[in-house]
């Protein structure tokens, strides 16, 4: 009997346990998935909960829903990996020995590596909405809110959802409307980046909506620290940008163990081959989703198509065979734009979001890189396909997991 | 995407004047971009374009932070070093992509 051990259940880890159950024996092969918690949280709606758009039970259900019958939940901390002694060691000091080892344990927000972002004001006029605690306090303080300067904050790259601080701005500029107080909030959105839209196509077709929506932008902001004592953040060059609201995503780091294991880079992400998802710490280690350093975004439609590549792979591993190089980096998102309203983005690591018609080519019914209320549905609608079918591993129909060009208006990305 | 002459030599660009091609790089386009960019180089200016070049062959996406993490520079000396964004300036003259989000 051989032991496949994958580190967490959120949603990579769920997928690859779902998909490699169905793939491999039981007779030869055991899983086995640990997590110490006992939520599984719908990320994407943490962009809803400060809004009242979503209620906190539409986000969270219980891990052990998830993990299917044949798969060996471990509820407890991870210590470290044992590469040498393949080996996993938890926090109660249990051994755990594997053949094959998939970590999944994701990113976090390290709130921490900012100087004075933690305080008396963290999620009192300090908030980040990456995490549940983060998005339900913000929903609190936002119910009683009566207006003043509302900062958007990107701490630094890279982050889970790139699109989600963005969002996050058109989203507010919507709400204050709807509570007809628009005209007391000052909304200004804070990137280290050089604008909120940085590739080509996505300047050209989206730059109108900040505009419209008359959010400022303070682009190319490198934040040193928060005053919290003076509602300020402040930036290396010595910029300094004043709130009555702090909306920040702090910076994100994959998790502790990774350090205490010995590899990763200077954020706990894992090194792994971009295109084959196993590790350059050892052939017998994966990873995927947002804890691999691979250049794709952090979402979780990347590790949907992730998730089908590397159950690929894996059985390619067990087989002896060489592991195919298909992951190209595919992503898609919705973006939510406000007033019922979203994008849609379909890209991968050579090709930038474009205009164009998905998932039938020519059809739709869902619009690329174009503000539709279609998307917006479209988007409400992924809340029931991540629950019932996503984290599930089941295929999404018409949507591969290597991007498709067809749909697309690519020659105009060209000239 | 445009072509630029750098030190007699055409190489492929960004429309905004990131080169698009590393492989293209010499030290001696780097020092015509500097230029352009109003910075005279020292052997600290060296140090850290190579620390990035690393980096991006490596495909680590690289923040100021991690720059003044890196060893190489502090972010403080970073700025000096590159005045008014450091890591857009840097990364043009050490010939790498101009650092981008999804969209």
């Amino acid at each position: 009997m051989k032991n496949i051990l994958i580190l967490g259940a959120g949603t990579s880890g769920t997928m690859m346990a779902n998909h490699l159950r169905s793939k491999l024996s039981k007779n030869d092969w055991n899983i086995s998935i640990v997590d110490k918690d006992e939520t599984h949280y719908y990320q994407p709606g943490f962009l809803f909960l400060p809004f009242d758009i979503y209620k906190s039970k539409q986000v969270k259900k219980s891990i052990d829903k998830f993990i299917p019958k044949g798969v060996n939940l471990i509820r407890d901390s991870i210590n470290k990996i044992d590469k040498e002694n393949d080996k996993v060691i938890l926090k109660d000091g249990t051994e755990l020995n594997y053949d094959i080892l998939i970590i999944a344990t994701g990113t976090e927000i390290a709130p921490q590596e900012i100087d004075g972002m933690l305080g008396d004001h963290w999620h009192k006029n300090v908030f980040d909405f990456y995490t549940f605690k983060g998005a339900k306090n913000l929903r609190n303080k936002l119910r009683k809110w009566e207006g003043g300067k509302l900062v958007v904050h990107i701490s630094e790259m890279p982050i889970k959802c790139p699109v989600a601080p963005l969002e996050f701005a058109f989203l507010a500029d919507s709400y204050f409307i709807n509570k007809d107080m628009r005209d007391k909030v000052d909304i200004t959105y804070v990137t280290p980046m050089d604008g909120a839209f940085t590739k080509p196509k996505a300047s050209k077709e989206l730059s109108y909506l900040l505009e419209e929506k008359n959010i400022k932008i303070v682009s190319n902001f490198n934040i040193e620290s928060v005053d919290g004592d003076n509602k300020k953040i402040i930036d290396y060059g010595g910029k300094e940008v004043e709130y009555d609201l702090l909306v920040t995503v702090p910076t994100n780091m994959g998790d502790e163990m990774i350090e205490r294991s010995g590899f990763g880079d200077d954020l706990n992400y894992v090194p792994t081959n971009k295109a084959t998802l196993q590790t350059t710490v050892k052939d017998n280690i994966f990873a995927i989703g947002d804890a691999t350093n691979i250049p794709a975004s952090k979402a979780g439609s990347v590790a949907h198509f992730e998730a089908e590549i590397l159950t690929e792979n894996i059985l390619r591993f067990i087989d002896n065979k060489p592991l195919k190089e298909t992951f190209d980096g595919h992503a898609n998102c919705f973006i939510e734009t406000g007033h019922g309203k979203a994008l849609l983005i379909d890209f991968n690591y050579t090709h930038e979001p474009v205009t164009g018609s998905f998932p039938l080519p020519g059809i739709g019914p869902l619009k690329l890189l174009k503000e539709t209320h279609m998307n917006h549905m479209g988007k409400l609608a992924f809340r029931w396909i991540y629950w019932n079918m996503l984290i599930k591993g089941k295929h999404i129909p018409f949507v591969s997991s290597t991007m498709s060009e067809a749909g697309k208006d690519l020659e105009e990305e060209l000239a | 995407m445009t072509e630029r002459t750098y030190a007699g030599v055409c190489v492929k660009c960004s429309d905004q004047g990131y080169m698009e091609e590393l492989n293209e790089w010499t030290k001696d386009i780097g020092a015509h971009i500097a230029e352009e960019e109003g910075i005279e180089m020292t052997d600290k200016h060296w140090e850290v374009i190579d620390y990035l070049q690393t980096q991006c062959r490596n495909e680590v996406p690289l923040t100021i932070r991690r720059v003044g993490k890196s060893g190489v520079t502090t972010i403080k000396e970073f700025y000096q070093l590159f005045p008014e964004g450091p890591l857009k300036k840097s990364s043009r003259i050490a010939g790498i992509p101009k650092p981008v989000s999804c969209i």
